[in-house]
C-alpha cells in the first residue's frame, strides 16, 4: 500500500471501530493498533474481502458474521502448560500459600478456549486444593467460553500437551486426565466442577468478585497503555491483600500505576505478589 | 511518545543467523544512533537465553522485548520466543502470540512488515542466513516502502535459502557481505 491508501485504511479501521462500539457494545478503541491492524488485513484476506467497506456491509447485517470476525480480531490462539517453567512456579512457590487459605478464589481473566484453565485446574488437583478452590474463567467472546466449559482439543496437540506438563512438575500419568475420540480428546469434566464461566469484558466491565489469585496471560499485549492500565487498576482492586498476580512472561507491571504496590514473587515468569 | 529515533534497523534470520548477527553487531559502539531490532528463529519454548548471549559480547545493550517497552538508540531488542514483535506508531513495542506465520513465531515477515508500516523509508532491513522463506515478503515491503532491503550474500551464508528467496522476491534489494553491511550501517547517522 501506499501511503495515502495506509492513512486512508486506518481512517476507515478508526471508523469502523466506533460503528462496532455503537451496534454491539464492544469497545477496541484502547486495541494496540499494530496488532488490530494486522488482524483486520488478515480477516479480509480469508474472507476474499477487498475493502473495509465491504467489512461493514457483512459485520453490520449478521450477527453470525460479526462472532466470527470478533473470535478473529480477539486472538484465541492458546495452548496447555503454555510455558512450563511457569506453571511449575505457580506449583511450587504459590499454590503452598494458597493452601493456607480455607477457601481459595482464582480469576482466570481472557480464558478463551479453556487450555490454560484445564491447566489450571489440573495443577490445583495434583496439590489436593481443587475441592475448596472456585475459579471464574471469564472472556469477551461467548463462543468460545461454550468451548473452554467442553474442554474438548484437538488431539495433533496432545503429544505437545503431555512434555509440557511432564516439564511443569506434572504428577501423574497424562492420559488419566482425558479420553480420547475421533482426533479429539475431552478433558474429565470434573476438573471444571467448581468453575464459573462468565462472560466479561476487561475493557469496560468492573470488577466482580475478590480473588487469591489472577491468571491474566498474553491478553494484555493486545491492548495499548492507557487500556493495560485501566485493567491493572481492575485487577488490583479484586485482588485480596497479600494476593497473587500472574501475567505472560513479557508481560510487565513496571509501566503501570500499581507497580509500587506488587512484588516479584518469580521474575522470569512474571508472578507478582500484593504487597499491601 | 516516547522515542524519537528517526530510523531503524530490523534484522531477520534463522539457521546460520546467529553467528551472521553476532559478527555484524559487534562493529557497533554503544553509542550507535539508532535501535536495532533482532529476530530469529528458534525452538518453541527453548527457553536457552539469547539475551545473555549478546549481551557479553556486544556494546550494544541487548535486551529481550517487553511489551510496550520503548524503544531506544544503541539497543539491540531482541525478539522473544514464542511471541510475533510488531511496531506501534508511538514507537513502542506490541507482542502478538497468534499464528505461527512460515511455521514461525517470531516470524521475521511480521516484524519487517510492522517496521516497514511505521518508519517507512528510514526502515533498513537485513535478512541474514537461513533455511526458510520467512522474511521474504516482509523485506520486499520494505522495499516497496522506500525503505533499505540489504540481504547476507548467499555465496557467504551458512544456510541459502533464506538470502536467495528474498532475492527472488525482491531482485532490488542489496547484496552484501558480512562485511558490507558492517561498514554500511556505521554509515548511517541521524538526519
Amino acid at each position: 500500500m501506499k501511503p495515502e491508501q495506509d492513512d486512508l485504511f486506518e481512517q476507515e479501521v478508526e471508523a469502523l471501530i466506533k460503528e462496532i462500539h455503537t451496534q454491539y457494545g464492544y469497545d477496541f478503541s484502547g486495541y494496540a493498533r499494530a496488532s488490530v491492524y494486522r488482524r483486520i488485513k488478515r480477516f479480509l484476506g480469508q474472507k476474499h474481502l477487498h475493502s473495509i467497506d465491504d467489512l461493514r456491509k457483512h459485520l453490520f447485517t449478521d450477527s453470525f458474521f460479526f462472532e466470527n470476525f470478533l473470535q478473529e480480531i480477539t486472538v484465541n490462539v492458546t495452548e496447555m502448560f503454555r510455558d512450563p517453567t511457569f506453571y511449575k512456579s505457580l506449583r511450587e512457590n504459590v499454590l503452598p500459600i494458597l493452601s493456607t487459605y480455607p477457601f481459595i478464589k482464582v480469576w482466570d481473566a481472557g480464558c478463551s478456549t479453556g487450555e490454560e484453565l484445564f491447566s489450571l485446574a489440573i495443577l490445583l488437583e495434583e496439590e489436593g486444593l481443587l475441592g475448596r478452590t472456585k475459579i471464574y474463567a471469564t472472556d469477551i467472546n461467548q463462543k468460545v467460553l461454550r468451548q473452554a466449559k467442553e474442554g474438548i482439543f484437538s488431539a495433533t496437540q496432545v503429544a505437545a500437551y503431555t512434555s509440557a506438563y511432564y516439564a511443569a512438575g506434572g504428577k501423574r500419568d497424562f492420559v488419566t486426565y482425558y479420553t480420547s475420540n475421533y482426533g479429539s480428546v475431552k478433558f474429565d469434566s470434573s476438573l471444571v466442577r467448581n468453575v464459573v464461566f462468565y462472560p466479561h469484558n476487561l475493557a469496560t466491565d468492573s470488577s466482580f468478585n475478590e480473588f487469591h489469585l489472577i491468571v491474566c496471560r498474553n491478553v494484555l499485549i493486545y491492548f495499548n497503555r492507557a487500556l493495560q492500565d485501566r485493567v491493572f487498576n481492575l485487577f488490583d482492586e479484586s485482588l485480596v491483600d497479600l494476593g497473587y498476580l500472574a501475567l505472560g512472561k513479557k508481560e510487565t507491571l513496571v509501566m503501570s500505576g500499581i507497580n509500587d504496590r506488587y512484588d516479584f514473587v518469580d521474575k522470569s515468569n512474571r508472578i507478582y505478589r500484593k504487597n499491601s | 511518545m516516547h522515542g524519537t529515533s528517526s530510523r531503524l534497523i530490523v534484522i531477520g534470520g534463522s539457521w546460520g543467523g546467529i553467528q551472521a548477527s553476532m559478527k555484524i553487531l559487534r562493529a557497533l559502539p554503544a553509542d550507535y544512533p539508532f535501535p536495532v531490532v533482532l529476530v530469529l528463529h528458534r525452538l518453541r519454548n527453548y527457553e536457552g537465553n539469547l539475551q545473555e548471549l549478546y549481551e557479553k559480547k556486544l556494546a550494544l545493550k541487548a535486551v529481550e522485548i517487553d511489551d510496550k517497552a520503548p524503544l531506544e538508540a544503541g539497543h539491540l531488542y531482541i525478539a522473544p520466543a514464542n511471541y510475533h514483535v510488531l511496531l506501534e506508531k508511538d514507537h513502542t513495542f506490541s507482542l502478538d502470540d497468534s499464528e505461527l506465520e512460515n511455521y514461525s513465531r517470531p516470524s521475521i515477515d511480521v516484524t519487517f512488515t510492522s517496521a516497514a508500516d511505521v518508519f517507512g523509508k528510514n526502515t533498513v532491513g537485513i535478512l541474514l542466513s537461513g533455511a526458510s522463506k520467512d522474511g521474504s515478503s516482509g523485506l520486499k515491503h520494505i522495499f516497496d516502502k522506500r525503505g533499505t532491503a540489504i540481504v547476507q550474500h548467499p555465496g557467504e551464508a551458512e544456510i541459502a535459502i533464506m538470502p536467495l528467496a528474498a532475492i527472488n522476491s525482491t531482485p532490488g534489494c542489496r547484496i552484501m557481505n558480512i562485511e558490507g553491511i558492517q561498514a554500511y550501517l556505521l554509515t548511517l547517522h541521524e538526519h
